[in-house]
């Protein structure tokens, strides 16, 4: 079972594996005794993205962006207003039960806090092996498959039947992607990885999912509010703001080529390391103020109260999406240039 | 201004007690932002509370050293003197504001407490200065805020009163312990514009972060942690362009950059050994490429290597 699901995998008329279609993820906002629905919050709204296999999309955006909402609608943890989620050929929301939870073995999720997604009073055979289990998925020997994961995400066999709290939080997150690693999925849903990480570990857990990608043919969905974390790792890059995808496209051309206001922005707003004086004289972009509340959305462009490029245009209407190849784009910027 | 000399601070747990900090010197002059680098648990936040004598008793005790602050060693004061210091002339700015703000009591008051403590004045003048400087760190609608519990703010804004908080008495040295590590990068950007443009009044900024990024864009001078001991200390562009140390290269090496090549990061391999492993030697000679014998029984101590750049390594030595 561990090393005969390359093969299968590798059938070039279904590199395709997930294709979302307008998505939206509403959550009402109740009041009153009765608690009357009074308005929604538009948490993702109308997002749309793709992922071939072995493929890593990136997601960046600010935290509240609904970056992570988006990840677990996916996931069928959150449920959908509207849209289409089609995984391995099928439209998930049109699954019923049974089916659901067959396509779920294929769909794994690795979060943020290493500790907190791990139960405490579960040794780590417990925890790698739960998922075997419930989907009847074992032949042979439960030790000889928590092992043989352990090894594969660099864990030393030896600490087997160790607790969570005793490991460090590199090692932790190792044991999240041991896991997640277990029902040997096609999409891995990887919610800020390394962000509670620190440098060296971040760099070392880094290279180990994409070992693994590489070794499996995985397909990623990468969240991080670090655009150059995640310009290490995914091909191809979705900016979201307010619930929405505002850019998207071929990480190098996002990186080098930045076209909607809040992607320059982010990617001004890493610090980073210049070891040439050249590039020292970086123009500073400083966004106004915080993201708008959920409740009192903006009229027009979502982002026109933060942008430094507003124009009246902004204000009044919503932009629509220029495309130039695989470069989107979603700004009233473009929508002049390119007629 | 601030000298820290030979401090040492040990923790008493129930598997035994810890060095945090071993035996660490360092100075911050006036009108200078230094950093402290270094992963978690290092003893880089375990270093700042001792200068404000914060950690936390019975558990946690410094052991030896002395810390000089304008001619007076802190670690003899009495706890009415140094509660004199603490917020006036040394001030804190924690990593996560909305712990740090009491859930319980509005902005105002939490600001002109502090005002009132250490001033003689009305209650109402201290009023007008906290509002005054709201509205310096950029908070919008400074007068409404007041009158705000830090529930309603976001963030990016508690922070933004911590910062006030802490610059309000003008105080000549302000810890910021990894100010902006729960905020978002665009966040971050805006409240170092706010920390670079406060700076020019006569204070000194002790800066700790995780985050070499950080340090470039904010520090003069850096100090690199490593296991409870400072094993490089330098002007920013020696550290950035010429390190000695090769856990501070190692370090440098493992920053994600820009690159959408693919390649693999460069990584320091292991981690971090447990306070409890301490050796006598070389913390680092585990992890090291360049380990020798020397480095596991003996201790590498800070070598000067010109221009007040220092590393602790044998290597630097030949």
């Amino acid at each position: 079972m561990l090393s005969g699901s390359k093969i299968s995998r590798n059938n070039p008329g279904e590199s395709r594996l997930l294709e979302v279609y307008d998505l939206q993820a509403w959550f009402p906002i109740k009041r009153g005794i009765l608690a009357k629905t009074r308005g929604y919050i538009k948490a993702v709204d109308g997002a749309s993205l793709y992922i071939d296999r072995g493929e890593t999309l990136g997601l960046v955006g600010e935290s509240g962006c609904g970056k992570s909402t988006l990840a677990r609608t996916l996931l069928g943890l959150e449920k959908v207003r509207k849209g289409k989620i089609i995984f391995c050929g099928r439209n998930l929301l049109d699954l019923d039960h049974k089916e659901l939870r067959d396509t779920r073995k294929k769909m794994q999720i690795i979060f943020q806090d290493p500790l907190s997604a791990l139960n405490p009073r579960m040794n780590i055979f417990d925890i790698i092996t739960e998922g075997l289990v419930e989907f009847r998925l074992i032949e042979g020997d439960r030790a000889v498959h928590a092992k043989k994961l352990m090894k594969e995400v660099g864990l030393d066999e030896e600490s087997i039947y160790l607790y969570p709290h005793e490991f460090s939080g590199g090692q932790r997150q190792r044991i999240n992607i041991a896991r997640a690693l277990s029902l040997r999925p096609d999409l891995i849903v990887c919610d800020e990885p390394v962000s509670a990480l620190d440098v060296s570990v971040q760099a070392q857990i880094i290279n180990l999912l994409m070992d693994l990608r590489d070794r499996y043919n995985l397909s990623y969905l990468f969240i991080s509010h670090d655009l150059s974390v995640v310009s290490n790792i995914a091909q191809r890059v979705a900016v979201m703001y307010f619930g929405r995808i505002v850019e998207s496209g071929l990480t190098r051309d996002i990186i080098s080529n930045p076209m909607h206001p809040y992607t320059k922005a982010l990617i001004n707003a890493v610090p980073r390391v210049y070891h040439d004086e050249t590039r020292n004289e970086k123009k500073k972009i400083l966004l106004k103020g915080d993201m708008p509340s959920y409740l009192t959305p903006p009229s027009g462009c979502l982002f026109h109260t933060r942008c430094p490029e507003v124009m009246d245009i902004c204000r009044e209407k919503p932009p629509h999406e220029t495309m130039s190849g695989t470069h989107k784009v979603c700004c009233h910027l473009y929508k002049k240039r390119h007629g | 201004m601030l000298e820290v000399k030979n401090i040492t601070v040990v923790f008493k747990t129930d598997k035994g007690s810890v060095k945090a900090v071993d035996d660490v010197s360092f100075h911050i002059e006036k009108n200078e932002i230094v950093g402290l680098v270094g992963e978690s648990g290092c003893g880089k936040s375990a270093t700042a509370l001792s200068i404000l004598r914060l950690i936390p008793l019975p558990y946690g005790k410094i052991e030896t050293g002395r810390i000089i602050f304008q001619g007076r060693n802190l670690l003899e004061l009495d706890y009415r003197e140094m509660r004199k210091i603490r917020g006036r002339l040394i001030s804190m700015i924690f990593q996560e504001p909305g712990s740090a703000l009491s859930p319980l009591h509005k902005i105002g008051r939490q600001l002109t407490e502090t005002i009132l403590l250490h001033k003689n004045i009305t209650r109402k003048e201290a009023w007008n200065i906290a509002e005054a400087w709201l509205g310096k760190v950029k908070i919008p609608a400074a007068g409404d805020r007041m009158s705000a519990y830090p529930y309603q703010l976001s963030g990016g804004m508690q922070q933004r009163v911590m910062i006030a908080m802490a610059l309000m008495l003008e105080p000549d040295l302000v810890i910021a312990d990894e100010p902006t590590t729960a905020l978002d990068v665009t966040i971050q950007a805006q409240i170092f514009e706010i920390v670079r443009r406060m700076k020019q009044s006569n204070t000194s900024i002790l800066l700790i972060t995780h985050d070499m990024g950080v340090i470039w864009e904010m520090c003069d001078r850096v100090m690199v942690m490593y296991a409870s001991r400072i094993v490089e200390e330098g002007s920013k562009e020696e550290i950035f362009s010429k390190p000695a140390h090769p856990y501070t290269r190692g370090l440098l090496e493992s920053i994600p950059k820009f690159s959408a090549d693919g390649g693999r990061l460069k990584t320091i391999p292991g981690r971090v050994p447990s306070p409890f492993n301490y050796t006598t030697g070389c913390h680092f000679f585990d992890r090291c490429p360049h380990s020798f014998n020397r480095c596991r029984s003996e201790r590498p101590k800070l070598i000067d290597l010109g221009g007040g750049h220092k590393a602790a390594c044998f290597l630097v030595q030949k």
